[in-house]
């Protein structure tokens, strides 16, 4: 198997930050704290290699939930009784760590059940100013006809189609900023599909198929020079590197908990707080008010103006302990681990005959993730064997349809890493991948 | 002793997943009528388009189009070996036994005198997520018949 001397850093690293890089041996030590990484499927010790679909669970946040529950359980920003108030501030604790986690203030942070209700709830508050909701203020999201949406031809579904459904509903274009053949944006197109015209620029930090970091700062730079909004999808990005949202200068960014080592039900959406103030509500309900007539109703600033009805209270504190787990291991570390095992997939990965890689080539950047097409075996099938080894890994076309056809396939099979996985199950991994084509008679 | 992915991935299967007997899709000019019918597995973007001719009340072809894992082609393959000839009814209840075995969980065993080289399919129905592989041909073939009648 092949060995990665040096990491390929994505971002360059904290000048004057000095600090030991994640070893094989830590990384044992970090799998402890995972139960479900010491079970058995079929027989063999699990090598779990789909966590960009969801990750896995340390105790910390486990117990963190089950904490709540058994200790503060009770509604949060509303009741004088003190278990109503130890619940609120664990909820809001919580809303400080992850946005600290990302580096934005407690009150651009909403919670949302995952990534793609944080992009619909944008969508659908660009639609409610379109049809004249939160008045003159709330004007700049309007969109309508003669309009553009921008996105890319790589988007996941769920950043694809809650803006179908907007340009649908408003008769605003949805265009795309495409991708070349190996699956990378063609930058030097954008320029031509972000105009005057366009009023939200809407794409992935890191690609969920093809593992290409996007370059974000052209990207915003296109949109602010036009006066359009941008939203990123972090999902692939917050769990496995370090982001600041000051930084990218995004007005958006979405993630969600269950792949950053938290539960499923509980995501974030991010917007710049003068934005999030004169945005109009998505879904309304009770705690999101100040005034309710029978006629109407005032709204709260945000974060509460998108957090209708009883939230996801006990799943946010466990987010909470998540991205206190993730700082304490350090996000730069964890990245550069990350990095080492995705150019180990990668570079494994094309020595083995009939593998066609997705995305960069070895040697180029990318996350801990790689997918791939067999030639003459169905990504189905190469699912069936890998599972068969105990390996788990995801097949299909990983919500990302229109960039399988744009790249000529239906579906591909995905590896991908965390900071729980060690070298060695990337190459047991690499190691079933090379018989798969000779078990299933493919030449 | 064969371990779960050789039960799963009898040679019949590979090798038929290779042959695909019936493929590729043809027109129809005997005499009889042809029903046809568009099959999508959504969660691995298994597809066939299967059309089925009915003459005398017996089946008298089948061919198709597809694109998918090794146990949809496969099943797909086996299934026109088995039904071309047969009388429509018996081909009916032959969709219905093999849907039984499928859905069974590994309860029940493919009988080989009723379904043929489809009984290789059984250890399919021990994995619940590669079920719909199995049945997509089946399920394109049942509404074909059902066209064909209309």
């Amino acid at each position: 198997m092949p060995v990665v001397e040096t990491p390929v850093t994505l971002t360059p690293s904290d000048a004057g930050t000095s600090y030991a890089a994640m070893t094989d041996a830590e990384v044992h030590r970090i799998r402890n704290d995972f139960p479900i990484l010491g079970s058995e499927v079929n027989g063999k010790p699990l090598v779990y290699l789909d966590s960009g679909a969801t990750s896995q669970n340390p105790v910390s946040v486990l117990e963190a939930e089950q904490e709540f529950y058994e200790q503060r359980n009770a509604a949060v920003h509303r009741g004088a009784h003190t278990l109503a108030v130890d619940a609120t501030d664990a909820y809001e604790d919580a809303r400080t760590a992850v946005a600290r986690f990302i580096g934005a203030r407690t009150d651009e942070l909403v919670w949302t059940s995952n990534a793609t209700e944080g992009i619909n709830l944008v969508a659908y508050a660009m639609s409610n100013a379109a049809a004249g909701r939160g008045g003159e203020a709330a004007r700049r999201f309007a969109v309508g006809p003669g309009d553009s949406i921008v996105v890319t031809e790589m988007e996941h579904h769920a950043n694809l189609i809650p803006w179908q459904e907007l340009a649908a509903r408003t008769g605003a274009e949805l265009s795309f900023i495409p991708v070349d053949d190996d699956g990378a944006l063609r930058l030097e197109d954008a320029a031509s599909v972000i105009t005057g015209s366009t009023r939200i620029v809407a794409f992935s930090h890191a690609s969920n198929v093809l593992g290409t970091i996007n370059p974000v700062r052209e990207l915003v730079q296109l949109a602010q020079a036009v006066g359009a909004l941008t939203l990123l999808d972090a999902c692939q990005s917050v769990p496995h590197l370090p982001v600041d949202v000051k930084a990218l200068d995004v007005d958006f960014l979405v993630f969600s908990g269950h792949k950053m080592l938290g539960p499923t039900g509980i995501g974030a959406l991010y917007g710049r707080a003068e934005l999030l103030n004169a945005m109009p509500p998505f879904l309304t309900g009770g705690s999101m008010i100040t005034t309710v007539t029978m006629q109407g109703a005032e709204y709260l600033p945000s974060p509460n103006r998108f957090e209708a009805g009883t939230q996801r209270i006990s799943q946010a504190v466990a987010l909470g302990a998540a991205a206190n787990y993730l700082t304490e291991t350090g996000m730069q570390r964890i990245e550069e681990w990350e990095t080492v095992l995705g150019a180990r997939l990668v570079e494994g990965l094309t020595a083995i005959d009939g593998i066609r890689v997705l995305g960069p080539a070895a040697g180029l950047p990318r996350i801990g993730l790689a997918a791939f097409d067999v030639d003459g075996v169905h990504a189905h099938d190469v699912g069936q064997f890998l599972d068969d080894k105990g390996i788990a890994v995801r097949v299909g076309h990983h919500c990302a349809q229109p960039l399988h056809r744009r790249l000529g396939l239906t579906a591909t099979t995905r590896a991908s890493t965390y900071l729980y996985t060690t070298t060695d199950e990337v190459d047991t991994f690499l190691r079933a991948v090379a018989g798969v084509r000779p078990f299933f008679g493919a030449h | 002793m064969n371990t779960g992915l050789e039960q799963l991935y009898q040679q019949i299967i590979l090798d038929h997943s290779k042959a695909r007997h019936g493929s590729p899709l043809a027109e129809y000019d005997g005499e009889g009528r042809v029903g046809e019918s568009h099959q999508l597995n959504p969660v691995c973007g298994d597809e066939i388009t299967l059309r089925a001719a009915v003459a005398g009340g017996s089946v008298a072809a089948v061919t198709w189009d597809g694109a998918g894992c090794a146990i949809s082609m496969a099943s797909a393959s086996v299934l026109t070996d088995l039904v071309q000839g047969l009388p429509r009814d018996e081909v009916i209840s032959l969709v219905d036994s093999f849907r039984e075995v499928m859905r069974s969980r590994g309860r029940i065993e493919a009988d080989e005198e009723v379904l043929g080289d489809a009984a290789a399919f059984s250890g399919v129905s021990r994995y619940p997520a590669r079920v719909k592989c199995a049945m997509l041909a089946w399920v394109a073939l049942e509404e074909s018949l059902l066209a064909a009648n209309g």
